[in-house]
């Protein structure tokens, strides 16, 4: 094994730090430089914590010389979503309106990470409070696609996605509302995991639309999803819609399953999630991978979900009802940016709150709240938010009766390969539409990855490749990807990110 | 069709406490009735006997012992505050001058 400490997978590096080779500190320092060499132009990171994590990584290598780490990954350096609340670290979820905010407690994932020993390298970028398929919705700036600087890297966790695909980190968090995780894992060629709601805390995630919003690793390879989940996820006191009953075991499923043997499985292929307006390289990478399923030994068929149609509308009514209510929060009294009105000698705490929340929120954010105040005004609340709501029970009937024929749902993570920057930032419909084939997953609530499926032909970038599952059967979709996984990297004889052009100005 | 108009998008910044100025509500209006008309495809896909979904999972209530728990000091509970006196968040004036 004598592959660059930044390239290796957390699996490995934690079999590095296990066996002595490297050093927490050593790990970690190598990390804090690749950023500085390569973060300049990607701009995945929003805040880097230099000397929190190095003191994170003596920590952890004296616990090793001592003969007890805390994890399994002690001393794995890893990047936070800056919609996760850190204690002493800035958390400004792409936002002007929590410039500067540095919270008082952690999150309950990001508290687990400490306690296992994982130093912390920063906090990465995002769209404005997650709301996005671009990262171009920061107020900070967006991220670029390590594959080619011009190109979007999903959204919203581009930061996360982007940071592990550029070897800036070897593992993230990420959160996904309605694809936020697995959407640019497929445009960068990295893995992320969506758990089933509730499988994973959401105590400190910063909400954005909360019977959606679910936290989840962001990788580069499945096991290594596996092993962060296993770490952050699990019951929390402090989540009342955290799930009590504990999962089956990811990790070992997902060993089981780069095993390569899918004898018996039966993988359901959704009829709605492909054709008209997905593209052609994306299709064609994508039925490669369900060949390799064939091979791999599954049943593959056909499976209808009808109502998966509605999907993005029902979403984009309930989401921006959720949004409305939960950003009511930002009222520049208690914590976040506060302004002055012109022109008013003592202003009202009203006008202050709205001059700020005008100053504080960028167009993206303002589109939802106004469309999520319309949505939920007397009058329009029933044709609205309650249609909305009944679609929403359609689609998880249409989950119900697929997994009553099969193991496991699969589709192209994502319609297209990453677009250029600015091609779709004022055209909120065009930048929705990249979210059709993950967001029927939020809405049920069922688990679901994406894994790198190849480049395309036409345009020469990744496509990812999304397993679903039902609700509380994470493990399937970890054996599923794990089994693809193996497939595809014994084709490419490596993983794909080994194809990725070299980041200007950066040895390798 | 539903369109929202350029005063009802007023209303509603209003509503939601937002100062929008004339120029972001010239660009957000005809935005705005592009959304809804194309989420508005949804009405009458399901009918009327479809049992609304506002949670993924069943939700139950969920309860904890009435004991005392660690908290944030009033420090840290003020650490973010834009302004603040005598442990408290202090705020600008919430009555108008006729009240």
């Amino acid at each position: 094994m004598s592959a660059p400490l930044i390239r290796r997978s957390a699996a490995e590096l934690a079999d590095a730090l296990a066996s002595g080779e490297t050093t927490s500190v050593a790990l970690t320092q190598a990390h804090l430089d690749r950023i500085a060499e390569v973060d300049g132009p990607v701009h995945a990171f929003l805040h880097v914590d230099a000397e929190g994590a190095l003191a994170a990584a003596e920590a952890s290598d004296a616990r090793r010389a001592a003969g007890s780490p805390a994890s399994a990954l002690d001393g794995v350096p890893i990047a936070v979503k800056d919609v996760l609340a850190t204690e002493g670290l800035p958390t400004t979820c792409g936002s002007r309106i929590l410039e500067g905010w540095i919270p008082p407690y952690d999150a309950t994932v990001v508290a687990r990470l400490k306690a296992a020993g994982l130093p912390i390298l920063g906090k990465t970028n995002m769209d404005e409070f997650a709301m996005g398929s671009s990262t171009e919705h920061s107020a900070y700036g967006p991220t670029r696609n390590p594959w080619d600087l011009e190109r979007i890297p999903g959204g919203s966790g581009g930061g996360s996605a982007a940071a592990l695909a550029a070897f800036e980190a070897p593992l993230a968090l990420g959160t996904d509302t309605g694809g936020s995780i697995r959407q640019p894992g497929a445009v960068t060629g990295t893995v992320g995991v969506k758990p089933t709601y509730g499988a994973v805390s959401r105590y400190g995630l910063v909400a954005m639309a909360n019977s959606l919003d679910q936290v989840g690793p962001v990788t580069r390879t499945v096991l290594d999803a596996a092993l962060l989940q296993e770490l952050v996820g699990g019951h929390d006191p402090l989540d009342s819609t955290s799930i009590a009953d504990p999962l089956p075991s990811l990790v070992d499923a997902a060993r089981q399953g780069a095993g390569g043997d899918l004898a018996g499985l039966r993988v359901g292929v959704i009829r709605e999630l492909s054709g008209e307006g997905y593209q052609d390289g994306v299709l064609a990478r994508f039925q490669h991978g369900v060949d390799l399923l064939v091979a791999a030994g599954a049943e593959v068929v056909e499976v209808s979900c009808p109502s998966f149609v509605h999907a993005l509308a029902t979403y984009y009514l309930i989401m921006p009802c959720e949004v409305s209510s939960n950003l009511a929060k930002f009222d520049a009294m208690r914590y976040g940016l506060r302004v002055q009105p012109e022109g008013i000698a003592s202003p009202s705490a009203e006008e202050v709150m709205r001059a700020s929340r005008d100053a504080g929120f960028g167009d993206e954010v303002k589109r939802r709240i106004v469309l999520g105040t319309y949505a939920l005004s007397s009058g329009y609340y029933d044709a609205y938010y309650g249609t909305a709501q009944r679609v929403r029970t359609l689609i998880k009937g249409d989950f119900d009766a697929a997994f009553g024929q099969v193991d496991v749902l699969v589709s192209p993570t994502s319609p297209t390969t990453a677009f250029k920057l600015g091609e779709k930032l004022d055209d909120p419909l065009a930048m929705y539409l990249n979210d059709l084939a993950t967001i029927p997953a939020n809405l049920a609530g069922v688990p679901g990855l994406s894994l790198p499926a190849g480049l395309a032909d036409d345009t020469g970038l990744p496509v990812g490749f999304q397993v679903l599952a039902p609700v509380m059967a994470d493990d399937r979709v970890y054996r599923v990807g794990a089994a693809l996984e193996a497939a595809l990297e014994s084709e490419w004889g490596g993983p794909l990110l080994a194809q990725a052009p070299a980041l200007e100005g950066a040895a390798r | 069709m539903p369109e929202i108009t350029r005063a009802e998008v007023a209303h509603l910044a209003t509503l939601a406490r937002i100062d929008l100025s004339d120029a972001e509500l010239d660009h957000l209006a005809p935005q705005l009735s592009v959304i809804l008309e194309s989420v508005a495809s949804i009405s009458g896909v399901a009918g009327d006997d479809v049992a609304p979904t506002s949670h993924p999972l069943p939700l139950v209530n969920v309860f904890r012992d009435d004991v005392v728990r660690p908290s944030l000091t009033p420090e840290q509970a003020l650490s973010g505050a834009p302004a603040s006196e005598e442990q408290r968040f202090m705020v600008p004036r919430i009555l108008g001058d006729e009240q």
